[in-house]
């Protein structure tokens, strides 16, 4: 199969975040990145289905500046065969503009599947895979949980609250993938060596306008410091009095 | 003035609390921008029209049936085409949707079909002019952004229990909306494979238990599940270490990669603390931890912990619970 996945450069999820000067963006000092986590199960999820059919290639696309250059080669030393690189100053937090420099791309390019994160880590908005799929008139199925493939057909499994559905769809199709479908797996040694020959294509990221922009970034209020109030069934029933006279929720 | 579509989501033939959650936000919008009318499109299967009245109850000024056998389940693509051709030909400000399961992967749907801008996951929002200014958590809820949407119209999804939906009674105006079938390629749903009854959903429970790797076996969980019925109506949950052990469902994570919740009472049993899960929780009201260590970081968020053996103390916390709710 011929196999798309998109993923976004984003800082490491551990990490504690700080918000910059211009107070519109984080400080990017000293954090680390990486490609997005659900879009690091969507290339390990593209790399089984291929290993499994026996064939086929992986490609990823990016937006964004020179810096995904390095997130888009990480892939590659997990075993994806090439990357494009759709060059950009920055990424716009408009999902819908980002959307468009992606189907721009991806309608020529053939693929059976192409897979996406449910949403991206710092926007945490899961827009840009379901729009890019309208975009390009393809089936759609949104935060997978489990993902099959078998001629021209795939199954996906997705969760609804309290239940979930069990899904059927034809191929070409954009998936969107939750946690369950694949943990990423490490690069290999001989992975990385390899990356650093495989292509890596360059061109201008044909971005839709900007609608949405962020005005401030701000840390969340914290919460008051914890409290142990005690140890072993021993402190239980001043746990029950404080539920009820307290916090009153019994 | 410009009025506001809101989907009402529904399942089983019900009209869902987001929907009802998303009718006030859309009220609220509604207001700031210049007091237009809500209009809610009520999509389900026949008979679905019968509920339109609590739309009313919470403010809509007209509701839209909208009827099909396609739509006891979650037809997507039929409603997105729905939804935004009654946006197209309505000529609204905005359309709003709850921040759901269903509401998730429509609100991209509508928004790429009208080429309009989206907001997903507001947590609260406002107009001025021409701009609609909205709150919404990003960094897995680590940073709060506010963004500015131009344009006209503009695609809202709101956070599950972020808006409370409060009654504003009005006798609503019918309507029927013949609904769009869906062009091209679609998603079959084969089967809806319904989870456990008699418990809530994670993201509407007001009281969430919790269990990680500190209760030791997949068949302790029926020590949080005993706790969860001593409370009412309460919700389990777990970590991702039990998920991935298999202990629990996937549908059962709490954190960043799992659900987030915030509900009024999160009762973290043998569960860490890790980064990950806090980001999933640590919006709720109230915590309480019960660890064995106590230089566990979920303390750091506890309102109330408790050190020690949550295998030993479950019980008699339950019964504790279930006298204090009985009036003992
Ligand atoms: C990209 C990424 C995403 C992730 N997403 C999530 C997510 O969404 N949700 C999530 O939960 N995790 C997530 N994790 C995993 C997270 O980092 C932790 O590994 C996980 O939350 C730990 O689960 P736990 O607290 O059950 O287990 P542990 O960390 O093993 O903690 C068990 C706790 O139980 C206590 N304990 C042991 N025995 C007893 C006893 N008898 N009585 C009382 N206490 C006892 C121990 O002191 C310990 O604190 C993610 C990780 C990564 C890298
Ligand atoms: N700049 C980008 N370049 C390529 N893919 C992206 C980009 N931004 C988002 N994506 C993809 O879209 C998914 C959802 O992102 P979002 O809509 O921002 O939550 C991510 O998990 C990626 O797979």
């Amino acid at each position: 199969m011929k196999i798309a996945v998109c993923m976004k450069r984003t800082p490491d999820s551990e990490s504690r975040f700080k918000i910059a000067a211009s107070s519109t963006a984080i400080d990017e000092t000293g954090l680390k990145f990486d490609m997005d986590d659900f879009a690091g199960y969507a290339v390990e999820a593209a790399l089984q289905l291929n290993e499994k059919a026996g064939g086929g290639e992986t490609v990823v696309y990016a937006v964004g500046p020179d810096n995904v250059q390095e997130t888009l080669r990480k892939a590659m030393s997990m075993g994806v065969d090439r990357a494009v690189h759709l060059k950009a100053d920055a990424v716009p937090v408009d999902g819908i503009a980002v959307a468009k420099a992606l189907a721009a791309e991806l309608k020529t390019g053939g693929y059976d599947l192409i897979l996406f994160g449910k949403h991206a880590f710092d926007s945490s908005a899961g827009v840009v895979g379901t729009a890019t799929a309208e975009l390009l008139g393809l089936p759609c199925i949104t935060a997978a949980s489990q993902l099959s493939v078998d001629g021209g057909t795939g199954s996906a499994r997705r969760e609804l609250e309290g239940a979930a559905e069990i899904l059927s769809f034809p191929l070409p199709a954009v998936v969107t993938i939750d946690e369950g479908v694949a943990r990423p797996r490490y690069p290999s040694l001989k992975g990385i060596m390899a990356a650093k020959k495989k292509p890596m294509e360059t061109k201008p990221a044909q971005l839709g306008s900007a609608r949405v922009t962020i005005q401030k970034m701000e840390l969340p209020p914290e919460r008051p410091a914890g409290r142990i109030i005690g140890e072993g069934s021993a402190a239980v029933p001043e746990l029950v009095k404080l539920l009820q006279n307290e916090a009153k929720v019994l | 003035m410009a009025n506001v579509l809101v989907f009402a989501e529904t399942r089983n033939g019900e009209i869902r609390k987001v929907a009802l959650e998303a009718v006030t936000a859309a009220r609220k919008l509604a207001d700031a921008t210049g007091g237009g009318e809500v209009h809610a499109v009520l999509a389900g299967p026949p008979g679905i029209g019968e509920k339109a009245p609590l739309l009313g109850t919470y403010g809509a000024d007209v509701v839209l049936v909208s009827e099909s056998a396609d739509f006891a389940r979650f037809a997507r693509e039929s409603l997105a085409a729905t939804m935004a051709e009654r946006a197209r030909s309505g000529g609204y400000r905005a359309v709003v949707l709850g921040f759901s399961a269903q509401g998730r992967d429509l609100g991209p749907r509508v928004a790429a079909r009208l080429d309009a801008p989206i907001a997903t996951d507001v947590i609260d929002l406002s107009a001025a002019g021409d701009t609609i200014t909205v709150k919404h958590p990003a960094y897995a809820n680590k940073v709060i952004m506010t963004l500015a949407i131009s344009g006209s119209p503009v695609v809202i999804s709101v956070r599950p229990s972020a808006f409370t939906a409060v009654q504003a009674p009005k006798a609503a105006r019918v309507d029927t909306l013949v609904p769009v079938a869906a062009q091209g390629a679609t998603v079959t749903v084969v089967d809806v494979k319904e989870g456990a009854k008699g418990r809530p959903d994670l993201g509407e429970a007001s009281i969430i238990v919790s269990g990680g790797r500190g209760l030791k076996a997949p068949e302790n969980f029926k020590l949080v599940e005993a706790l969860a019925d001593a409370f009412g109506n309460a919700a389990v949950g777990a970590t991702r270490a039990v998920t991935d052990d298999g202990w629990r469902p996937h549908s059962d994570q709490i954190g960043q990669t799992g659900r987030q919740v915030s509900p009024d009472l999160y009762v973290a049993l043998g569960i860490s603390g890790a980064i990950q899960h806090l980001a999933g929780m640590r919006t709720s009201r109230t915590i309480v931890a019960i660890n064995k260590d106590k230089e566990a970081p979920i303390f750091k968020v506890a309102d109330y912990g408790i050190v020690g053996d949550v295998i030993e103390i479950l019980p008699v916390l339950t019964a504790a619970v279930k006298a204090a709710r009985e009036g003992h």
